[in-house]
């Protein structure tokens, strides 16, 4: 049955494009909704296991389809701000907040109004394995173990080649082991909140980068944006299951990785504190644990009128079966926002509220 | 003879050191060539023996029996039985109860919330939703329902979760592992062949996940891939070996179509996005398009296969067709085409194979994707086999690594069948002379 409705349909679409048509029409509407009519989401690998999650609790309870798409957070902008139309997604998952520059080129292609939704925080860790000496590190030695340069002392910002070869030689109360890093390539959206959150946050603990960052913005986050090229920070696949694997061959390193795999890996890897808050569930969703980011998804408002189901979907993301403590989003690892903005998104998607940059 | 002393040049010193010589380096190539082959079946048998090694739990997993109440107070308050209202029903409620009512010494809110996660939360509400949702009646009444347990728990009976492990270090708490050897002692929890992982699409869960849509979507690509790539394939080769005039032109196709075979899968993917979602408007994540860039990126493999089948079919069956007063064409068709169909077939099938391989294409025309459904028709959403085993080795649960080796499974036996079939027809269809 199904092999002859895909030739069939396969068929039909061979002939609709040798009859000079550019729309392919799927001949085998589906019992619940036509083809065409699934809502169509795109965007961060970060939030694709808590998008998908919804998304099978949804089609559970309405029978919608839905299709979420493991894009990045780059690529998602980029396909969610194309334009208005069903070949265009209708929902961009995003791990950090749309830039300005990507809310520009939407507007210049007819999406204006963006529905905006802050769905919870997401941890990064630092973890070695199990056996190895516990760490307690500062921001401030995050960046000097690991930026490209760094200033020769607090007070002259003359930048040398980073000099550091084992974490003692930062600071004495660190073990005597070599530093050696396994963390995400450039191309992953959870490097780049390492960078902007852990980098920057302890470059401006030094200070007279702290007074350059007053002065010339750029300069200062070329500085604490660069991680050593000379072999002590090592990029890894997207893959975190491969960096905890590593780890556990390698008790010197230490690997950057989601939250998620650390509560997965317990049994074989720990994280280190930083500033003194261990990375846990509860710092986390305090603030205490400094090295956290933002998760987000943007609904396309013009979408809601055409698709039924765009808005439901986005009701049941919002409900606090969902994402709400004890959710299910809960126990797969998202940490979950203070009620009042919980409150504040859940009334913007109730009322379609378009935010702005 | 062989014995006799003799002064013949053969045998003079020089000679024979020569001959050892010789023959050192027989027994030196023969040694490296055993130590090749070992090399590589050692690395075979590496990669069976861990796929396989994690691979083969995941075909069977964990479910539990329970009684569970379809309390009407709980499900339908206005007693108004309309099926759509009732999908959205509260049925974690009804899970919960039934595990209260089954440990009913459970009391603070930590236990209550440990006892819910022995069970697979989504697998045991949606099983019941689903049957409430098609048949309203079953409201009121009793239910004993067989549902996964919670993927830790799972995990936790196979041996994939330690439990000398310090409690606060484990998934899975002293007073959970407590309760599962309860139910496990009275048969409540049993291993069972894992059907959903046959029958399943895609979950965010492990215990629920299944691979029938990614396999739907592989074999639809395949087909409209073989379909397209195959006829334009053949059809190209035949005209470039027995009509096409041999010149310049002719030759720097030759090369062009050698250099498009090797050109890296991902180019395709982009030529896919260019071409057939941008100009010509097909739907994304379609396996009709996902065919389409993969019998782009086969057909020149089909070609070469074909020519080189072609030119090992001995002249003298065209010159005796021809010489019978045959047309060019008939002699093509009639008599050499059927002669390197096994050549032919042999090579379109192991260039399938590898483009059921591929995922790097898929990528730039939506296929790596999440779909709650198995797709019915080619312009449906849908992922394939291998984006489906590149997703799931990404995911955190423990549960998953073996999901992935069971998909990788399913994959290598997909391929071995295939060139099973490639080396059947070769050995069927071939005629010696």
């Amino acid at each position: 049955m199904k092999t002859r409705s895909a030739v069939a349909a396969f068929f039909g679409a061979a002939l609709a494009l040798g009859c000079g048509s550019e729309q392919v029409t799927a001949p085998v509407p589906s019992v619940e909704a036509a083809s065409g009519d699934e809502i169509r989401i795109v965007g961060s690998s970060t939030v694709y296991p808590f998008s998908t999650k919804v998304a099978q609790e949804f089609k559970n309870k309405t029978g919608y389809d839905v299709v979420v798409e493991s894009t990045g957070s780059g690529g998602g902008h980029k396909l969610f701000c194309e334009g208005i139309g069903t070949e265009h997604p209708d929902i961009t998952n995003s791990s950090r907040r749309q830039k300005k520059s990507e809310f520009d080129k939407c507007g210049e292609s007819g999406v204006t109004d963006i529905i905006e939704v802050k769905i919870g925080f997401d941890g990064i860790v630092l973890a070695n394995a199990l056996d190895a000496t516990p760490v307690d590190l500062t921001l401030k030695q995050v960046y000097m173990a690991f930026a490209k340069e760094v200033p020769v002392s607090d007070t002259d910002c003359t930048l040398q080649l980073n000099p550091y070869n084992s974490w003692s030689e930062i600071d004495a109360s660190l073990p005597d082991s070599t530093i050696e890093a396994y963390g995400p390539p450039p191309t992953s959206g959870t490097r780049d909140a390492f960078v902007e959150v852990a980098m920057e946050g302890g470059a401006k603990k030094v200070e007279c980068l702290a007074t350059l960052r007053g002065e010339n913005k750029k300069a200062f986050q070329r500085i604490a944006h660069t991680l050593r090229e000379d072999g002590k920070w090592i990029d890894s696949g997207e893959n975190d299951n491969a960096i905890v694997q590593t780890l556990v061959n390698t008790p010197t390193a230490v690997g950057i990785f989601g939250f998620s795999f650390l509560d997965q890996n317990a049994d074989k890897i720990k994280g280190a504190s930083i500033d003194g808050n261990e990375p846990t569930f509860e710092n986390i969703a305090a603030g205490d644990y400094s090295i956290s980011r933002s998760l987000f998804f943007y609904i396309k408002k013009a979408h809601v009128s055409v698709k039924e189901g765009l808005k439901a979907y986005a009701l049941e993301f919002t409900s606090d079966e969902a994402w709400g403590p004890g959710g299910y989003l809960e126990e797969i690892g998202l940490v979950p926002l203070p009620d009042a903005e919980r409150a504040k998104y859940r009334s913007d998607v109730e009322n379609l509220n378009a935010y702005q940059q | 003879m062989a014995n006799q002393p003799s002064q013949s040049i053969h045998q003079s010193d020089r000679a024979l050191k020569r001959l050892k010589k010789r023959k050192a380096k027989e027994i030196r190539f023969k040694f490296f060539g055993i130590v090749a082959i070992i090399l590589a079946m050692t690395a075979l048998a590496w990669l069976l023996v861990s796929v396989i090694g994690t691979g083969y739990k995941a075909f069977y997993q964990h479910s539990i029996t329970m009684t569970v109440v379809l309390e009407e107070t709980t499900l339908d308050p206005t007693n108004a039985r309309d099926p759509d209202a009732l999908r959205q029903a509260n049925y974690r409620r009804i899970i919960q109860e039934a595990l209260y009512t089954r440990f009913p010494d459970v009391s603070d809110r930590k236990g209550k919330r440990d006892l819910f996660r022995v069970v697979s939360a989504s697998g045991a509400t949606n099983h019941v939703r689903q049957m409430v949702y098609k048949n309203p009646d079953l409201v009121g009444q009793t239910l004993t329902i067989v549902v996964p347990t919670s993927d830790d728990v799972d995990q936790l009976l196979k041996g994939n979760i330690l439990r000398d492990v310090p409690e606060q270090r484990r998934k899975v708490s002293d007073q959970q592992i407590g309760w599962v050897d309860e139910l496990v002692a009275n048969g409540e929890i049993k291993a069972r062949f894992n059907v959903i992982f046959f029958t399943g699409t895609d979950s965010r869960d492990p215990e629920l996940a299944g691979i029938a849509s990614a396999l739907a979507g592989s074999a639809m690509a395949l087909l409209v891939a073989f379909a397209l790539a195959f006829p334009i394939g053949v059809g190209a080769a035949v005209y470039l070996d027995e009509f096409a005039p041999k010149n310049k032109f002719t030759d720097f196709i030759e090369i062009n179509i050698n250099n498009l075979a090797a050109v890296p899968s991902i180019v395709f993917g982009l030529l896919g996005l260019a071409v057939f979602l941008n100009f010509m408007g097909l739907p994304r994540s379609a396996p009709l398009v996902g065919g389409m860039v993969l019998a782009l990126m086969t057909f020149p493999t089909i070609i070469i296969a074909t020519r080189s089948a072609l030119r090992a079919v001995s002249p003298s069956i065209r010159d005796g067709a021809l010489s019978v007063g045959a047309s060019h064409i008939q002699a093509v068709f009639h008599h050499k085409l059927p002669l390197a169909a096994p050549g032919i077939l042999t090579g379109s099938i192991i260039g399938m194979a590898q483009a059921l391989g591929e995922t790097a294409p898929l990528l730039m025309i939506g296929m790596v994707a999440f779909v709650t459904e198995i797709p019915t028709s080619v312009t449906d959403p849908a992922a394939a086999l291998p984006v489906q085993i590149f997703l799931w080795s990404d995911s955190p649960e423990r549960a998953w690594a073996e999901r992935t080796s069971a998909a990788i499974l399913v994959l290598l036996t997909v391929l071995i069948t295939m060139n099973g079939i490639a080396i059947f027809l070769r050995s069927r269809l071939e005629k010696r002379w």
